[in-house]
């Protein structure tokens, strides 16, 4: 079986527009959590959100190609443009080979509701125009990638709620491991706009902490309330590391290992078994035993239940060696779709840089987290393996491991 | 409707909308090959026509228009 190693990323998140915006926010412990009125005026309970902007891609883009894309697909558009780059991956190599798409995406509903809004005002599906299948498709990323940049690989859109984007990144390492695929985008997008959260607010899990957006997403925190939703897009570009060596491509870590599972309980609370089994499955891959994971970017979202649930598991596997331990989305707030694959770029960055992002508003440790070896500030130290977390509704679950390669 | 002001509205949209060159706006321009309009660009022909000039055509209506002297005049036919 091959090796599978990371030869680009891109990034376009609440934190930032590339990987050089988000480095420095992660560094500074910086929030991208707003509070977005337009969401209290719809019906919001709370109306904390991650502020992402939609890119501006008339420049790039044809008219055809812009308009079957909703806000999941240009975001994923902008964060693709970069990792390509950063792979040294032109339109000529994508044309000559055979590179695929996996990406995670799990809803399309501002696209969804715009149409069918359309068809009940004008009484006529025509008039809805030709872009809005293409749009509101669950498969929207990947249709529209693959089109836009030629792509001949497997070409697939991966659904697994809050996991999506870190089980595409574990399918993809698969299918190059197993020689199917030599190189794939794998990645993850998340739409941000009021129809997309309307039903995950009526649950009554967001913060209401609404006087104060960036204290808000508080992970680990013995006062935390609830979680804040948030988006944008992540792509890592996977690849054989023989086609890496070959083309003489930057090797920016090698993925040793996916663990997944499925609890088997209940649709909405997480438990301890399910994401326990996928981290050893994981470290098992990875022929690693968990005193040699240095850093985990724990899922925690900041709400009580899941939080709890994650550090007991933590604590289980990794309690002898205490490694590093914080969550991005104490700054990000929850990117859905994205936050698995957007994870493995934060923590990327941060063996890139050897410094490990803080786990932010960590202000009172509760009976579970204080167990763990959470980072509360920004701490310059060198990383060579991590682990990533993601945990999703339905319990699945997805367990990434990258190492660093010494040159 | 004065038959000049339909001209212009129609090269209005597809300069904007259609994002075509203003220059390749000539009466006898076949519409989808000099235009490069795709089969899926007839529907918003469609949808423009509708918003433009509240005229509900169908995609079918197209297969007689070739130049865009053809589209005025049978935009000009439905309104006049």
């Amino acid at each position: 079986m091959g090796r599978v190693v990371i030869t680009g990323m891109g990034i376009y998140s609440c934190l930032g527009e590339n990987l050089d915006e988000v480095k420095e926010s992660l560094y500074a412990g910086k929030s991208g959590i707003i509070f977005d009125q337009e969401r209290k005026d719809f019906g919001y309970r709370s109306a904390l959100t991650g502020y992402v902007k939609d890119p501006e891609i008339k420049k790039s883009l044809t008219r055809r190609q812009r308009i079957s894309m909703g806000q999941e697909a240009k975001f994923a558009y902008i964060a693709t443009l970069e990792a390509l780059k950063n792979a040294k991956i032109n339109e000529q190599y994508l044309i000559d080979n055979e590179v695929g798409i996996l990406y995670g995406n799990d809803s399309t509903s501002q696209s969804v509701i715009e149409s069918i809004d359309k068809i009940r005002e004008k009484k006529d599906t025509t008039l809805v125009g030709s872009g809005a299948i293409f749009k509101a498709m669950n498969c929207t990323v990947t249709m529209n990638l693959a089109t836009i940049f030629k792509l001949k690989g497997i070409n697939l859109t991966v659904s697994a709620a809050c996991a999506s984007g870190s089980q595409s990144v574990g399918l993809g390492y698969h299918l190059i491991k197993s020689g199917l695929q030599d190189c794939v985008i794998c990645g993850g997008a998340q739409e941000v706009n009021k129809y997309a959260m309307g039903s995950f607010d009526g649950l009554g899990v967001f913060s209401l902490r609404e006087n104060d957006p960036t204290k808000a997403s508080r992970p680990f925190d013995k006062n935390r309330d609830g979680l804040i939703p948030s988006g944008g897009a992540a792509t890592l570009i996977l690849e054989s590391y023989e086609s890496a060596v070959k083309r003489g491509a930057p090797i920016l870590g090698e993925v040793v290992g996916y663990g997944f599972s499925s609890n088997g309980e209940h649709i909405s609370t997480p438990n301890v078994d399910g994401p326990s089994r996928a981290i050893r499955m994981a470290l098992g891959q990875a022929e690693l035993l968990p005193e040699q994971i240095e850093y985990v970017n724990a899922h925690a979202t900041s709400t009580p239940v899941g939080d709890q649930n994650e550090a007991k598991t933590i604590h289980n596997i990794f309690g002898k060696s205490l490694p590093y331990v914080s969550s991005t989305k104490s700054m990000t707030g929850h990117e859905c779709w994205m936050a698995g694959a957007s994870e493995i770029v934060y923590s990327m960055l941060m063996m890139q840089n050897s410094f490990i992002a803080p786990n932010i508003n960590l202000e009172e440790t509760d009976e579970d987290s204080e167990k763990l070896n959470l980072v509360k500030e920004t701490l310059d130290k060198n990383i060579d393996v991590f682990l990533s977390n993601s945990f999703g509704f339905g319990g699945t679950n997805s367990v990434i491991i990258v190492k660093k390669i010494k040159s | 409707m004065e038959k000049d002001f339909i001209i212009n509205k129609i090269n209005d949209f597809l300069i904007d909308e259609f994002e075509v060159d203003a220059e390749e706006l000539k009466p006898e321009a076949n519409l989808k090959e000099t235009l490069e309009l795709d089969s899926l660009d007839f529907v918003d022909l469609v949808v423009s026509v509708e918003s433009n000039f509240n005229v509900k055509l169908v995609a079918e209506d197209f297969v007689s228009i070739i130049t865009l002297q053809d589209f005025y005049n049978f935009i000009d036919s439905r309104l006049n």
